[in-house]
């Protein structure tokens, strides 16, 4: 059971300090997670420190591929009213 | 320092009311002998040292420990000057390297600021090694930090330590139904804490950090966003509450949402406030507090004057080849610091001379008016209106040309004096039409920016805008080049004055 941190990481730093296990490291293009020493802090915090400081939603994934801070989670941005201005902004 | 006037303000010195005479005298009238010589050339505190003094911010701060609605961290654009955004990154070691060589560069540097790209409270090894090493190595450069104030109280003593005397507060609200619609959410005690709940966190450790910093004797700014229609009439209960905690200046930035900036704001649609708007508040706080109309809302990777942003020469490629001899940097400095403050200080002392001769000879009714009511000047209307100028200027003079200027700064004329109120950028945050392409140009957008000015003072104008400014009722004037730019506003302002102009409201079309 591990965590795993995918290309939309903006490299922050938030989520290494946190990680009890050590396993979040410094890596190009973005942060990795060493899925040998991660343990989704069970035993040491009720969420995992990770999931609970990142910014950007869909950064970081469980072994299921489901996304830890799913859209709008965290912006309070709907998804389709996100979409809708992705779409403004291209067609202008 | 000897500004007698300044401390006991007298009717009898020639109609300058020193609480309103002039951008310095205003901004700083409230403040004591002690801090004033503190804040003289910190171009972020000082609107008179802003236009001689340069600053600069290293981003080795990345994490941030809450989300505001105004921020969104992935994006990076060259072209768009805002807080939370930086180009690169610096470990304090290529912070401390990059600051070394632009003080050796600009001498004019005085300060280096820690503001971000995140909160850096919330990196605080990247941030106390960068100002343990600074404090070091470069022992004239004043040295600051910025925070949303969520990690403050803890880091109090620390901060404290490091001999930096000023410290930033970003404070949006006081009370948590207005935080909830700020913050959407907060990572505390090892959890996410979303709405009400994370705003009442958040207030309560700003406020705790406030009055500790104060108890301290470390200045605190405090920074608030305007946000139309969610904390604009809320922010003058704020502005009362931090003064009465012991803050000293207190900046209120208007919101910059766009929706390419992917923020909650800009995508939602929450609009920014107008220039008017803006104004209308900081006055409003003015009575309470002083406030900061200079701010230019950099990045937190900018480098140089405020506005004029230097970055570009110093990225960690160039500052590799660059040889720096720190100690000879270091004694221009103290040089140029000696001269400009000299400077200042003589500048402060004539505007505050007794019988200011401008004042007395071109306005023999409004002297008259003091003379006679001393102390309820409140008794007589003031003798003509005021009046709003932009002002093309740089170095504190009138001069440059209307075509040329990236921004204009705003003062209020009126009996009282000349006195800085904002400043209008006159382009968008982006390069321009083509690609913003709403079929606006570049010289609608700065009509538009300075609506409710009567009056553009700048070096030289061309024949096209000069008659759409004209069209929209601004009066265009380059007879002013190079003058100090009190002087020149209130030179226009005794002309408009004796040719009756300000007898009658303005024109009907500005009030619209």
């Amino acid at each position: 059971m591990a965590l795993e941190i995918i290309e939309s990481c903006v490299n922050c730093f938030a989520c290494a300090p946190l990680c009890p296990n050590q396993a979040i490291y410094e890596a190009k293009p973005h942060f990795l997670i060493d899925a040998d020493k991660c343990t989704e802090c069970l035993g040491d915090f009720a969420d995992a420190q990770c999931v609970a400081i990142c910014p950007i939603e869909g950064a970081i994934l469980d072994e299921l591929g489901t996304e830890m801070n799913p859209p709008g989670s965290l912006t309070g941005i709907p998804p389709e009213r996100w979409a809708a201005a992705q779409a403004e902004i291209a067609a202008r | 320092m000897d500004l007698p006037v300044i401390e006991s303000p007298s009717p009898k010195a020639g109609g300058c009311s020193a609480g309103s005479c002039g951008s310095t005298a205003d901004q700083m009238g409230g403040m004591s002998d002690a801090i004033r010589a503190k804040v003289q050339d910190h171009p972020c505190y000082s609107e008179d040292a802003h236009h001689y003094f340069a600053r600069m911010h290293v981003a080795v701060a990345p994490a941030c420990n809450i989300q505001c609605h105004y921020c969104n961290r992935k994006y990076d654009c060259a072209n768009e000057s805002r807080p939370g955004v930086v180009s690169e990154l610096l470990t304090p070691d290529q912070a401390v390297k990059k600051t070394l060589a632009v003080a050796a560069t600009i001498p004019q540097m005085t300060v280096l600021g820690i503001a971000g790209p995140g909160d850096p409270l919330a990196n605080p090894e990247r941030t106390f090694e960068t100002f343990r090493q600074l404090a070091a190595k470069a022992p004239d450069i004043k040295l600051c930090v910025s925070t949303n104030g969520l990690s403050l109280p803890q880091h109090v003593e620390e901060l404290s330590k490091h001999n930096i005397d000023h410290v930033t507060i970003t404070i949006n609200c006081v009370d948590p139904d207005v935080g909830a619609k700020i913050y959407p959410w907060i990572f505390w005690n090892n959890k996410r804490i979303h709405g009400r709940e994370a705003a009442a966190i958040l207030i309560a450790q700003q406020q705790k950090g406030l009055e500790m910093l104060t108890a301290k004797g470390i200045l605190v700014k405090v920074n608030s966003v305007l946000i139309p229609g969610v904390n604009d009439e809320h922010l003058k209960e704020v502005s009362k509450i931090v003064k009465a905690k012991g803050a000293f200046l207190h900046n209120v930035m208007p919101l910059i949402a766009e929706a390419e900036h992917g923020t909650f704001y800009g995508v939602m649609g929450q609009r920014s406030p107008r220039p008017a708007e803006l104004k209308a508040l900081q006055d409003a706080c003015e009575g309470d507090m002083n406030m900061m109309r200079h701010c230019r809302q950099c990045r937190a990777d900018a480098v140089g004057l405020l506005g004029e942003d230097r970055g570009d020469e110093f990225t960690l490629d160039k500052i590799e080849a660059m040889e720096i001899d720190y100690e000879a940097a270091m004694a221009v400095r103290a040089e140029l610091r000696a001269k400009v403050t000299a400077e200042l200080e003589a500048k402060r002392a004539k505007a505050h001379a007794p019988a200011a001769p401008q004042v007395v000879q071109f306005m023999p009714r409004a002297t008259k008016a003091l003379r006679e009511f001393p102390e309820g000047r409140t008794a007589l209307a003031p003798v003509g209106r005021r009046v709003l100028m932009a002002v093309a200027a740089k170095g504190g003079l009138v001069a440059v040309h209307f075509g040329h200027a990236k921004e204009f700064l705003v003062y209020e004329a009126s009996a009282e004096g000349a006195k800085f109120v904002g400043h209008r950028k006159a382009e968008q945050y982006c390069a321009g039409d083509e690609t913003c392409g709403d079929g606006e140009s570049v010289l609608d957008k700065t009509i538009k920016a300075l609506v409710d000015c009567e009056v553009v003072l700048c070096s030289k104008i061309g024949y096209e805008p000069w008659g759409s400014l004209e069209a929209a009722g601004i009066q265009p004037n380059g007879e002013h080049a190079l003058e100090p730019i009190e002087e020149a506003v209130m030179a226009v302002w005794q002309e408009m004055l004796a040719a009756g102009k300000l007898d009658a409201p303005p024109v009907a079309a500005k009030r619209a």
